[in-house]
Parts: structure tokens; C-alpha cells; sequence
């Protein structure tokens, strides 16, 4: 350890579990806003609660390492990224509207089907492991599915941008939650973050070579799963 | 000794995509890339000859990997070759201009290198890594052209790879998970050869679930149906050699990748069996592709759902197993490699010469430039599995051995092939001899944009053999060998590799 706090061996597990339901929960949340700018909020709030189950897992699993992984997932994807994304919306004038494919009912129904289905595929085969990263990779493909799910679901381009970082936040949770991973887990932050980039770069690119013309929401009208578009 | 070339090898295109950064995207700057790519494939030439190294935690030679590594090294330098005359007349013409422009040649070295360090990386997490680094690289040049289809394109590409990608990720966790309370905590909890050893003692029904995760994952990267999406708009829009390294190398790595996963799944005993899942989704692939083939309007949409169906029959191959099957699967991958490379080289020049790339104003390519529709009809035939080139021998033992296992399944797989030759020979016979316009079928509405083209551009008989003529006739000449069963060390390292991953 790096400092001895005076907590039982269970008490720690609980609050790393916590930290990951927080971030599940953070996950169902998004997809019930209906203002862009509040699905950027919780995005937000998600990415943090993401940096401090890392660093938390910096103290349980003793590994200094996950401190740079929670600084890197607090920076970039907690305050650079909702800056970015809410800079985006003004500029687009999106502030309004969360499109969605799949009504808002219906919707939270797939998403509390698929928060079960991920626990009664987990638990079962996870049974031999220890209970610490047990509950968190439960926790970590929920937020995944919901990911996936409000990809499927939205249809602007920019709700799936922020629905793509959710998703990698609820990897992201699994990565730094199984024990002792060694090395590759600052690298696989480096990558998604500059993936995060690339997005960005694309999407402000087109939008400065567009200006002129107005027709800045060209990148709206993809559709990246052309047999689910809606309408 | 081997070991001390692999920094080499992989640092030749760092170093080259360093210095490439900081040149100018002329003349100058494209030999140079030439250069760096000859060095990558003379070093590659010496390390895949020389004995295998053992296994470390980071580092893998094996059979396989010498494969590819000869393929990637391979097909880099003859589309850096390529890349000489194509680029200086997109950037003459004005298609390529500014920083895409700029950006073209470092970036072109870091998808080699990350390719590269793709295929000998031992360790799951590296290999996850590069492969990623080596979409983000293609992402950006696949939009050089900076139009609104091209943006569109590379936006496609990246979200769709990245949510593969980010679900392959998590099937990479999955695995250490799984592998953890065997092998311990540590970097040989992620090693392929320490994975492999106690493959049998690793829990089944997590590592069916990690599978899943990883076949979605590195199946959108391959492309195979439903996971494809990606895959036409960014061959189509995407600059010819960048077309040509995505379909020849980038979808390969990304089979080889899934088929490291495959391997480890061998010795158990789960829920999901590997094996059927990826014949499943190769024939779903073969059988979609070679219908949609049918209705393409545009050369290198065409050429990149032919490339579906390829990567679709060599997954089969490799989901079928067997030393046979996977023989002919990992022939079918490198063939598939080169003669892709080939025609997409092609393509690109005929487009540059014509100004357009819909196949209705591209015909009769053998009476007005002769050099280009030989070669073209020279390369369709490779691609339509004919003999002598290495796709023939490649199919043919795929039957072979399909027949001896499940009869009805060769059946299944004789059609599918049947039906994409069948609109490969029309786009053949319309390019290089068709006088008439209005074949039918060919017409029926694609509701794709019309890709952005502009005037036609000259190309000299000179540097049409420079840059065109030796490219290509390497890649056919080596497909050609391939198929003649003239391999040299090449056919051992196949026969054990086919062992390695067949069993």
C-alpha cells in the first residue's frame, strides 16, 4: 500500500464496487436525458467517477501505474473531452435535440434487459475469480451494452460520438479493474484517447472546410449501421 | 543474432515516418519513401530467412508471422512504388493538396510499421494496440481527398473499427481474466506462447465469452458480413495505394489476429466452438459479397466487396481447420494480398487516365490503352482464381478439403465462388473489351454518390512501366509462384504454419 488506510479488506472491495455501479449508473442516466447538453454532463460525471475507480484501483491493487491511467482518464476524457463536445454543440446549434431511433420507454427497457443479460452472462462463468473484479466486470459490460445500445439508438452523429466514449469508458472500467494487467493498460489509454482526438480532428476538419457553404451537417446524415436508420 | 534485427526492422519505418514528417510531399519525398520501404523489406528479407527466435514476453517469430511479415514487407514496397507516380499526379492534378498531402508518406510508414509490430507482437494487449494504431493511421488518409464523400468515408471507417475495436479490447481483457488464475499475474498472462501452453486449463465458458468479443472485434476489421459497413466506402474513397494496403495487409493482420484467438480456443471445450462460428460468418461473407458484386456501378466498390468475399472464404478455410483447410486458407490470404495490391494499383491509374470511376464510361481499356487493360485483364483472372496464379490452388484445396469433411458444405462454397467470378468476368469483360454500353445488371441502381473524379490524366509509356508495370508484375509474379507451388522456404513455412494453427 501506499499509505495504510484503516479499512477492512471488504470495505475496499465495496467502494471499488461502488465506483463501478456509479459509473453504470451514469451509463442508464445518459440515456434518459433529452438535452444534448445534459447527455454531455453525465458523460462527464461517468468519466470521472471512471478516473477515481482507477486511481482507486491504484491503491487496492498497490500499482502506481493506474495513477497515471486515472490522471490520463480524468484530463482528456473527464474535462478536455465535454469541453470539446459542448464547443461542438454551440457551434452546431445542437444544443436542443437528442434524435433518437427508439422511443424513450422502449429504450430503457432494452437498456435494463441489457444490464441484466451482462450480469447473468458474467456471473455464472466467473465463479472460480476472485470477488473484487467479479462484480466489476459485470459492472463494465453493462456500461458497454449501454454504450452499444445508445449507438444503435441515436441518430446524430455526435450522440454516437458521445455514446463511443461511454462505451470505451465502460472497457476502460474492466481494464483497470481486473488485477495486476500489467504495462499495456497505459498504452490502451494513450490509443483511445488519441482515438478520442482523431474524432475530434475529423469533425472540427469538416467543419472548417465546410464553413463556407453551410453545410456543416453533412457528417449528421451518416449512418453507420445502414439497416438500423431510422426514417 | 535474429532477435537483434527485429528493432531494426521495426524502427526502419519510425524512423522513416520521423523524417518523412518533415519533408515536403514532393518527388523527393515519395522516393524517399521507396527507400524506406526497400530497407523494411531487405531487413524483412534477412529476418524471415534466418532460424526462429524463442518466444519472449513481447516478441513472437513464428511460421505464421514470417508469412506475413514477408507479405507486409512485400506488398509495402511495391505500393511505395506505386505511390511514386500515382501521388505526383493526384497532387498535380490538385486531388491531394496541403497537409493531407503532406501527411501521406509519414503515415504510410507508420501503417507499415504498426502492421508490422501487429504480427510479431506476442503480447494480446501490443497487438491490440497496433492494430488500432494502424486504422488511425489509414483513417486519415483515407480522407486525404478531402471531399464530402471521403470525410464521410473515414468517419464511417473510424466508427465503426473503434466500436470493434473497443469490444475486441474488452475480449482481450477477458482473456487475461481467464488467464490469470493459471498463468498468474504478469505480462505472460497476456503472452500468446504462455497462453498457449495451458490453452486447455483456461476457462471455457470465459473464454467463449472473450471469443465472441473478439470475433465481433477483429470481424469488422476483416470485414465479413454484417460487420462490413465500413469496408467499400473506404476502399472507394480512399487514395489507390492506401485501397491497395488496406485490402492486401490491413484485412489480413486482422484474420491473422483472430485466428492467434482461434488457436487458443483449440484444447476446450465451451459453449461457442470458434470453428463454425467463423465458417458461418465466411460463408455469410462469400454468399453476400458475390451477390452485391452484381449491382456495383463503381471499379474500386467493386474490387473492395471482392475483397469480402476473399477474406470470407479464407475465414471459412480457417474456421474449417485442419492442416489441409488452413493451408489453403493461409494461401488464399497471401495470394488474396498480392493480386489485391495489384488491382487496386491498377484501378487507380485507370481512374486517373479516364477521370471517372463509373464502370459504364470505363470499356474497351485493351484498345485504347493497351498496357493498362492487359494488365488489368491479367489481374482480373488472378482475382477469379484462375490458373496459374496462387488463388486456384488455393480454392481448389479448400474443395479438396471441404469435400472430405462435409460434402454439401462444398457444394455451398463452389456456388458462392461461382456467383462473384461470374461478375468479376463482367466487370472484366466490360472494362477490357466491352464496346456496347448498357450490359445488363450492371446498371441497376446503386444509390451510392458519385465518387469524386476530375479530369483525366496523362501517364507516359515510361512511367507507366516505372511505376505501374514492375509493381504489379511483382505482386503477380509472386502470386504466380504461389500458385505454381514455386514457394522455396516459403511452402515449409506454410505446411507448419497450417500445422500450428490447423490443429
Amino acid at each position: 500500500m501506499i499509505f495504510a488506510l484503516p479499512l477492512e479488506p471488504a470495505t475496499l472491495a465495496d467502494i471499488a464496487q461502488a465506483l463501478s455501479v456509479g459509473v453504470m449508473l451514469c451509463g442508464f442516466w445518459m440515456l434518459l436525458q433529452r438535452r444534448l447538453v445534459n447527455v454531455v454532463r453525465t458523460y462527464a460525471a461517468q468519466a470521472f467517477l471512471l478516473a477515481l475507480a482507477a486511481a482507486w484501483q491504484a491503491y487496492v491493487q498497490d500499482e502506481r501505474q493506474l495513477l497515471t491511467t486515472a490522471v490520463i482518464i480524468l484530463v482528456a476524457k473527464a474535462l478536455i473531452v465535454p469541453a470539446v463536445l459542448n464547443r461542438i454543440i454551440v457551434k452546431l446549434d445542437l444544443r436542443r435535440s437528442v434524435a433518437t431511433s427508439v422511443g424513450f420507454g422502449r429504450g430503457l427497457v432494452g437498456a435494463m434487459g441489457l444490464v441484466g443479460f451482462s450480469m447473468l452472462l458474467v456471473f455464472p462463468v466467473t465463479t472460480t475469480s476472485g470477488a473484487l473484479t467479479r462484480e466489476t466486470l459485470a459492472m463494465a459490460l453493462s456500461v458497454v451494452f449501454l454504450g452499444f445500445w445508445m449507438i444503435i439508438t441515436r441518430n446524430r452523429a455526435i450522440s454516437q460520438v458521445i455514446a463511443l466514449m461511454a462505451l470505451e469508458n465502460g472497457v476502460l472500467l474492466a481494464v483497470v479493474g481486473v488485477k495486476g494487467m500489467p504495462l499495456v493498460v497505459e498504452m490502451i489509454t494513450a490509443v483511445l484517447v488519441l482515438l478520442t482526438f482523431m474524432v475530434f480532428g475529423i469533425f472540427f476538419f469538416h467543419i472548417r472546410t465546410r464553413f463556407d457553404s453551410l453545410d456543416v451537417r453533412n457528417l449528421e446524415r451518416v449512418h453507420i449501421i445502414p439497416w438500423l436508420r431510422s426514417s | 543474432m535474429t532477435l537483434i534485427l527485429l528493432p531494426i526492422l521495426l524502427g526502419i519505418p519510425a524512423l522513416g515516418a520521423l523524417i518523412l514528417g518533415f519533408l515536403p510531399a514532393r518527388t523527393g519525398a515519395a522516393w524517399m519513401n521507396v527507400a524506406f520501404s526497400a530497407a523494411t523489406l531487405a531487413v524483412a528479407g534477412v529476418f524471415v530467412s534466418g532460424p526462429l527466435p524463442p518466444p519472449t514476453l513481447f516478441v513472437l517469430v513464428d511460421d505464421l508471422n514470417r508469412l506475413m511479415i514477408a507479405l507486409i514487407a512485400f506488398v509495402g514496397f511495391t505500393t511505395s512504388l506505386f505511390s511514386v507516380g500515382y501521388l505526383q499526379r493526384e497532387i498535380d492534378s490538385g486531388h491531394l493538396k496541403g497537409f493531407p498531402a503532406r501527411l501521406y508518406h509519414p503515415l504510410f510508414q507508420i501503417f507499415v510499421g504498426m502492421m508490422l509490430l501487429a504480427v510479431v507482437s506476442n503480447n494480446l494487449g501490443v497487438l491490440w494496440v497496433a492494430m488500432e494504431g494502424g486504422t488511425l493511421a489509414t483513417v486519415f488518409l483515407v480522407a486525404s481527398a478531402q471531399t464530402d464523400q471521403a470525410i464521410r468515408a473515414a468517419w464511417k471507417y473510424l466508427m465503426l473499427c473503434s466500436v470493434g475495436i473497443a469490444l475486441a479490447l474488452l475480449g482481450t481483457t477477458l482473456i487475461y481474466f481467464a488467464a490469470q488464475p493459471v498463468l498468474g499475474e504478469g505480462l505472460n498472462a497476456m503472452a500468446w506462447s504462455g497462453l498457449q501452453e495451458v490453452a486447455a486449463d483456461l476457462n471455457p465458458a470465459l473464454m467463449g465469452m472473450a471469443f465472441v468479443f473478439l470475433l465481433v472485434g477483429y470481424g469488422t476489421k476483416i470485414g465479413l458480413v454484417p460487420l462490413h459497413a465500413w469496408l467499400p466506402d473506404a476502399h472507394g474513397e480512399g487514395p489507390a495505394p492506401v485501397s491497395a494496403m488496406l485490402s492486401g495487409l490491413f484485412l489480413g493482420v486482422g484474420l491473422v489476429a483472430l485466428l492467434r484467438i482461434k488457436t487458443l480456443m483449440g484444447p476446450l471445450v465451451s459453449p461457442l466452438i470458434p470453428g463454425p462460428a467463423m465458417m458461418a460468418l465466411g460463408l455469410v461473407s462469400l454468399a453476400f459479397s458475390g451477390f452485391m458484386l452484381y449491382r456495383r456501378r463503381y471499379y474500386k466498390f467493386g474490387l473492395a466487396y471482392s475483397s469480402i468475399e476473399h477474406m470470407g472464404i479464407a475465414t471459412f478455410a480457417l474456421g474449417l481447420g485442419g492442416p489441409l483447410a488452413a493451408f489453403a486458407g493461409l494461401l488464399h490470404l497471401l495470394a488474396h494480398g498480392l493480386i489485391k495490391a495489384s488491382l487496386f494499383s491498377i484501378g487507380g491509374v485507370v481512374v486517373q487516365i479516364k477521370g471517372v470511376q463509373d464502370m459504364k464510361a470505363l470499356r474497351d481499356l485493351t484498345t485504347t490503352h493497351p498496357m493498362v487493360g492487359w494488365a488489368l485483364v491479367a489481374g482480373f483472372l488472378a482475382l477469379m482464381g484462375l490458373p496459374p496464379f496462387g488463388l486456384f490452388l488455393s480454392e481448389l484445396l479448400l474443395l479438396v478439403a471441404v469435400v472430405t469433411v462435409q460434402p454439401w458444405l462444398a457444394v455451398v462454397l463452389a456456388l458462392g465462388i461461382l456467383v462473384a467470378t461470374g461478375a468479376l468476368l463482367l466487370f472484366l469483360q466490360r472494362m477490357a473489351f466491352g464496346k456496347e454500353p448498357g450490359l445488363p445488371g450492371l446498371d441497376a441502381g446503386a444509390a451510392i454518390e458519385l465518387p469524386a473524379v476530375g479530369k483525366p490524366v496523362e501517364w507516359s509509356k515510361a512511367s507507366l512501366c516505372v511505376f505501374l508495370m514492375i509493381p504489379v508484375g511483382l505482386n503477380l509474379a509472386a502470386a504466380v509462384a504461389l500458385g505454381l507451388g514455386l514457394l522455396g522456404p516459403v511452402g515449409d513455412w506454410l505446411v507448419r504454419a497450417a500445422k500450428v494453427v490447423g490443429s
